[in-house]
């Protein structure tokens, strides 16, 4: 069994949460106490059927306002795959919480209203899912069912969808389905109502949709963790590097490199535990020695010579402010990059990307909470990277305030 | 599947490995929460490839309540010994006779409550700044929500609206002095993918998760096994019941289950066809609705 994770984002009431619950219903995923639970609270509230959202809106905040204030994690499995779902609010304010659900997900599921179409929220959510390089999109079109299952209103959402996200360099698979998460329409199985749609449903879509295709196999790097050196006199001489693959494959045999030193080595040996292997690729979690004793502590990185990251203190990024405290002028912040953390400095504001209309916004000189702009900064010490559209994992940074320790920015490298 | 593609199970260990070493990487003092219940036995396994051949970089810290099964107990030492880890205990019989908790009375009393309290006064004792814990998100409502390394403020308590975003594998443990983390390496596994690592791994568990022959009470709807902390009130009878337990807490709230599953395949398909969530049959949880939210604030697990 294999394992998706996608990300669900619409606009308030287009039906996401209920679309959830319906996967989670349908699926078999919700258990008796939970359903009692539910009738309880849809009861109480006064709701005629079961409100299946009530599933998804966790805290006791969030459901007396009646609106979903985090990303919530979901989990269901069907006898082919594993799912696990980042639920993210759609609100204007919330564009943080979509960019965190996106940075883990395979696939983003965006939903359109069929009465409303493509809206301002659409194309936010689009572009968001662009930005964080999810490579499956998923433009579920719901409320079919109040749209008279029309396959004229679904043709013409589809038409504005594809003006609008040619626009999007990154996004190369998306898949159309019209759907009603209230009734069950192509959800799960498809829909008689929908005679003229010759696609497939869209849980037998995420079944069946590719996954992994985004993990680099081809530049072996290897953040390391945690040096493990062993108290003992049975591993007397034992020094293993451990840590997570995040590209590549390293086999034993192979040459390294190893970075800030530049030293070059052999792999010994690589363990996961008390196995041994005689691979590893990213994202597997592992331990490999060294046939030289070379000096490597936490925050290094081990690479293949005949591929050799970016090393650079001058970077440009990508970055979604997270604080509610604007961009100070000069702060210094904790750049946390791989296993790695560095002092940071933001040099320049190139420019801000408005999130509903794709626009460039030039001439800024700070970032509000929400907002997304092209970045100089300069590190403390040189980072080693790649771009963000080669390796997600040694793309990526967060930025964090030394004073409040919140975490402040995610950033993607250029 | 192709030559790099992982099984789910792959992928839900690669990533708690990668948080065990995060935690021992991030933090000064960490500490392993053991409850001698599955997922803590899970997540003790892990630690243990995580840092092999090393031993484990932190202790287990148990809080005994004084009123767990006399197998739980038992497992708990022997499992130690295997591990070759060190044990620390945090009474709550302890901070009752110090005065720091109130015994509960009346018909529904339990520990579970006052548990809390012991386990903020180990933390502080010892001085750990992070500890983690084998909680699940599937488990409730509440722990959806909950972060890997979910930060709390100097009085042990967990703010839902200032929980730090994590993106990608990159986890913020930075602190002030007096705060702590609680870590938890199992979040996205669910009862099921526990059951099927255990499966695979072939861990160990306590005999209680399997079925066997126990006398029992039911109290409220929950079946009770009898013993030392839960006798027969009036009204109530003494049946003799081929039973398993799905979670491992005090005798005096975990409810078991009527069941022949004696071996891990007739768990496994058992759980497959469950109608009740595991928490289901605790008497905790059933308190109000958001019982696990309010208990979370306050700083339980």
């Amino acid at each position: 069994m294999d394992l998706l994770r996608f990300t669900t984002a619409g606009s308030v009431d287009d039906g996401k949460s209920t679309l959830i619950g319906r996967l989670l219903y349908d699926s078999k995923s919700i258990f008796e106490d939970q359903l009692e639970a539910m009738e309880t609270s849809s009861a109480k509230k006064g709701d005629e059927n079961i409100n299946l959202a009530l599933l998804t809106d966790g805290l006791k905040a969030e459901r007396e306002q009646g609106i979903t204030i985090d990303v919530a994690y979901r989990y269901f499995a069907t006898p082919k795959r594993k799912f696990i779902i980042a639920d993210t609010p759609g609100h204007t304010q919330y564009t943080r919480n979509m960019v965190t659900g996106a940075s883990t997900a395979n696939l983003a599921i965006i939903l359109v209203d069929a009465r409303h179409g493509v809206i301002e929220q659409t194309k936010r959510h689009s572009f968001i899912a662009d930005l964080l390089r999810i490579q499956h999109v998923v433009v579920a079109v719901n409320k079919m069912d109040l749209a008279d299952y029309s396959e004229e209103t679904y043709n013409a959402i589809v038409q504005d969808y594809k003006e609008f996200s040619s626009r999007l360099s990154n996004l190369v698979d998306i898949t159309f389905i019209p759907i009603s998460a209230l009734n069950g329409d192509n959800v799960v199985d498809k829909s008689e109502n929908m005679d003229w749609y010759g696609g497939s449903s869209l849980l037998y879509h995420l079944e069946n949709v590719h996954v992994n295709s985004e993990e680099n196999h081809v530049d072996a790097r290897f953040p390391v963790q945690w040096v493990t050196r062993p108290q003992s006199d049975q591993w007397h001489d034992f020094r293993g590097y451990a840590g997570r693959v995040a590209g590549g494959v390293f086999k034993p045999g192979d040459t390294i490199v190893a970075y800030p030193s530049g030293f070059k080595t052999t792999i010994d040996k690589i363990y996961n535990a008390t196995q041994e292997l005689d691979k590893a690729f990213s994202p597997q979690s592992i331990t490999m020695t060294l046939k030289d004793e070379i000096d490597i502590s936490r925050g290094d990185m081990i690479v293949k010579e005949n591929s050799i990251p970016h090393i650079e203190q001058n970077l440009e990024a990508m970055i979604c402010w997270f604080s509610d405290k604007p961009t100070q002028p000069r702060s210094k912040l904790v750049l946390r990059h791989t296993t790695q953390e560095v002092q940071a400095l933001i040099t320049d504001f190139k420019y801000q990307v408005d999130v509903n209309t794709l626009h460039k916004i030039e001439n800024i000189d700070g970032l509000e909470m929400n907002q997304i702009a092209r970045i100089s900064l300069r590190t403390s010490k040189p980072l080693f990277y790649d771009s963000y559209r080669k390796n997600r994992t040694t793309g990526s940074f967060i930025l964090i305030d030394p004073n409040t320790n919140e975490t402040v920015a995610a950033g993607m490298l250029k | 599947m192709s030559n790099y593609q992982l099984s789910h199970l792959d992928q839900l260990e690669a990533e708690a490995i990668f948080i065990l070493r995060e935690t021992a990487a991030q933090f000064e003092n960490p500490a392993l929460l053991f409850s001698g219940g599955k997922d803590s036995i899970v997540m003790a396994y892990l630690a243990k490839k995580a840092f092999y051949p090393a031993r484990i970089p932190f202790p287990l810290v148990h809080v005994d309540t004084g009123h767990n099964f006399v197998e739980t107990m038992e497992f708990r030492d022997k499992f130690v010994e295997d591990m070759n880890a060190k044990l620390v205990v945090g009474s709550v019989q302890q901070s009752i006779d110090e005065g720091r908790v109130q015994e509960e009375t009346g018909a529904n009393a339990s520990r579970n409550k006052l548990q809390t309290v012991t386990l903020l006064d180990t933390i502080e004792k010892y001085h750990y700044d992070a500890c983690l814990g084998g909680g699940r998100r599937d488990e409730e409502k509440a722990r959806a929500k909950e972060r890997f390394f979910s930060h709390r403020d100097d009085f042990g308590q967990w703010d839902p609206k200032k929980q730090r975003p994590e993106l990608w594998n990159l986890f913020n443990g930075k602190k002030h002095q007096g705060e702590n983390f609680r870590v938890f390496p199992l979040s996205n596994f669910t009862e099921m993918d526990i059951w099927m690592y255990i499966q695979r791994e072939n861990i160990e568990l306590p005999m209680l998760y399997f079925a066997h022959k126990r006398d029992v009470i039911e109290r409220n709807g929950i079946i009770l096994a009898v013993s030392e902390f839960v006798q027969p009130k009036e009204g109530e009878t003494v049946e003799h019941k081929q039973i398993r337990f799905r979670t491992m807490g005090d005798a005096t709230i975990t409810g078991a289950i009527e069941s022949d599953a004696d071996t891990l395949d007739k768990i496994i398909e058992e759980v497959a066809a469950a109608r009740q969530t595991e928490r289901g049959n605790r008497s905790d949880d059933k308190r109000s609705e958001t019982a696990m939210e309010d208990r979370k604030k306050e700083g339980y697990f």
